[in-house]
């Protein structure tokens, strides 16, 4: 039965889907379809081992930890917020602009910020709210859209300019998985390919934000 | 000293670091899982210190009990202690927008090596990650205790996650070798014709989204779909795989922004920020993820061909 092969890709949707825990979702996939494609036990582990060294280069991202570390505990997120606070004294649609700017670029250089909890809960959100109530005190709407807006922009800059970052792990894991499916393809040529969606979002979401503005007495 | 040895000399630079993650988690005392935990890291520091020098069916085995270990809920973070307030906060006020020099030393010559030398992209990632280290213990004038701690807060604060995409990297290669891939172009070949580029480009990226979406997870989907679909149905048919990768991964995130799945992303601020409506995140991003799937098809057929 060939399609019994397919088992691994079964356990895999349906553990991720069941949120069991997931590297023993990954291992149990391994496993699985391994043993369905005839190996021995031996020949399993043989080739679980080699391919787990083979693909050692996605977690080269390790080196980099300590020094984001040292930084980090010496008040990366202080300076960061400093930055973030000079934003006054413009509309919500700005505030949400410059911050994904300054997001996508901090991404794009491997610092990466917890943004939901560092950054728009204490510091976007307040500020949009402020900025939005400035003539009309806001509706219970008006303040649940700002707050999913806020949320939705640190999103947008997380996901579409972190593999821009050539030792990101999504970039590696591209990078070391083609190279297992027998075609290469370098970190630094994903990068370049992952350049424009990150341009093209922030063009899109910059008027998208605009637009959000206009409902509100500003 | 080959490119090779180099690479080795990283690693091993890694494991060290583990094995420091390793101690710490086994002396974490309010860890209930603390001998599992430090195991996990343990057996990585030893595969990524010395791996090369033992025979892979170890190495398979020794992963397959870090399966176990998880299995049992016996990797856990733990209360990771935070850095000093205090101290983030003086030496933000010292070093103020400094303090990210170091990254950018990191992102721009970890490029500028894998251009400009014959050494690749990985020992570039290597060199600069050491060379922007040096320039953060030097700002930032500490020791290397404080160094340790840094460094062993970060890698158990990873927890499992942080080794993830290397098991999901595993996954596909145990997959090629099992002929994952054939099988399924065989399967979908009777409903769509594999070699119109168009179709194939279509069936991968908006494939990705909707299994990203079932799955929570756009890493684990990239694992499997490109192997099922993105390998047989456009880079078999000529299409690049390093614009078929980014493109295709990016079309997962499209998914990751429209499910519930993804809770990390798409829940956790709507309990944090105290929002009524619980899919009030993801009704703000539905259109931009509809409008770049799209974008990413558009691009990926016109730079992959």
């Amino acid at each position: 039965m060939e399609y019994l092969k397919l088992i691994g890709i079964v356990i895999i949707i349906l553990g991720f889907a069941f949120h069991l825990d997931t590297i023993a979702v990954v291992v149990a996939a391994i496993v699985a379809t391994g043993l369905v494609s005839g190996m021995s036990f031996m020949q399993l582990l043989t080739l679980i081992g080699k391919s787990f060294m083979d693909n050692r280069m996605v977690s080269i991202f390790f080196l980099t930890l300590p020094m984001i570390g040292v930084v980090q505990s010496h008040g990366l997120k202080e300076a960061a917020v400093s930055i973030v606070n000079k934003i006054k004294k413009l509309s919500p649609g700005k505030i949400f602009n410059l911050y994904l700017l300054i997001r996508e670029v901090t991404c794009a250089l491997g610092i990466s910020l917890q943004g939901q909890v560092q950054f728009i809960a204490p510091l976007i959100n307040p500020m949009a709210q402020a900025a939005a109530s400035v003539k009309k005190p806001l509706t219970k709407k008006q303040t649940d859209l700002i707050k999913a807006r806020a949320a939705a922009n640190d999103n947008f800059g997380n996901f579409f300019s972190q593999n821009i970052f050539i030792a990101a792990s999504g970039t590696l894991l591209m990078s070391s998985t083609m190279e297992s499916l027998g075609h290469s393809a370098t970190p630094i040529n994903i990068v370049l390919y992952s350049i424009p969606s990150a341009v093209i979002v922030y063009i899109i979401v910059y008027f998208y934000n605009r637009q959000f503005d206009k409902q509100f007495d500003l | 000293m080959n490119t090779k040895d180099i690479l080795e000399f990283f690693y091993i630079f890694i494991g060290i670091i583990m094995i420091f993650a390793s101690i710490e988690s086994f002396r974490d005392k309010s860890n209930s899982a603390r001998i599992g935990t430090g195991l996990f890291w343990l057996i990585l520091g030893i595969i990524f210190a010395t791996g090369k020098y033992l025979p892979n069916f170890v190495i398979g085995l020794l992963i397959v009990v870090i399966g176990i270990l998880a299995l049992f809920k016996q990797i856990k973070v733990g209360k990771v202690k935070g850095p000093d307030e205090k101290i983030e906060k003086q030496s933000a006020k010292r070093l103020g927008a400094w303090l990210f020099l170091p990254s950018l030393v990191l992102a721009v010559l970890s490029i500028l090596i894998s251009q400009f030398t014959k050494l690749g992209g990985l020992i570039g990632i290597g060199v600069a990650s050491v060379g922007s280290l040096i320039i953060a213990i030097i700002m930032t004038k500490i020791n290397f205790k404080t160094t340790y701690h840094d460094s062993e807060r970060m890698v158990r604060s990873m927890g499992t996650a942080g080794i993830l995409p290397q098991l999901l990297a595993t996954l596909g290669a145990v997959f090629t070798a099992a002929g994952v891939g054939q099988v399924t172009a065989k399967m979908i070949a009777g409903i769509f014709p594999a070699g119109n580029h168009l179709l194939g480009v279509i069936l991968y990226c908006v494939a990705m989204a909707v299994f990203t979406m079932i799955m929570g997870n756009a890493f684990a989907a990239f694992a499997v779909i490109t192997a099922a679909i993105g390998i047989p149905f456009v880079v078999a048919q000529g299409g690049s795989p390093a614009v078929v990768a980014a493109l295709g991964m990016v079309s997962g995130y499209c998914g990751t922004l429209v499910t519930p799945m993804a809770a990390n992303f798409n829940s956790l601020p709507v309990a944090l920020l105290e929002m009524d409506d619980n899919l009030g995140v993801i009704k703000q991003q539905a259109p931009i993820a509809i409008i770049m799937l799209i974008v990413q098809i558009v691009l990926m057929y016109f730079l992959a061909f």
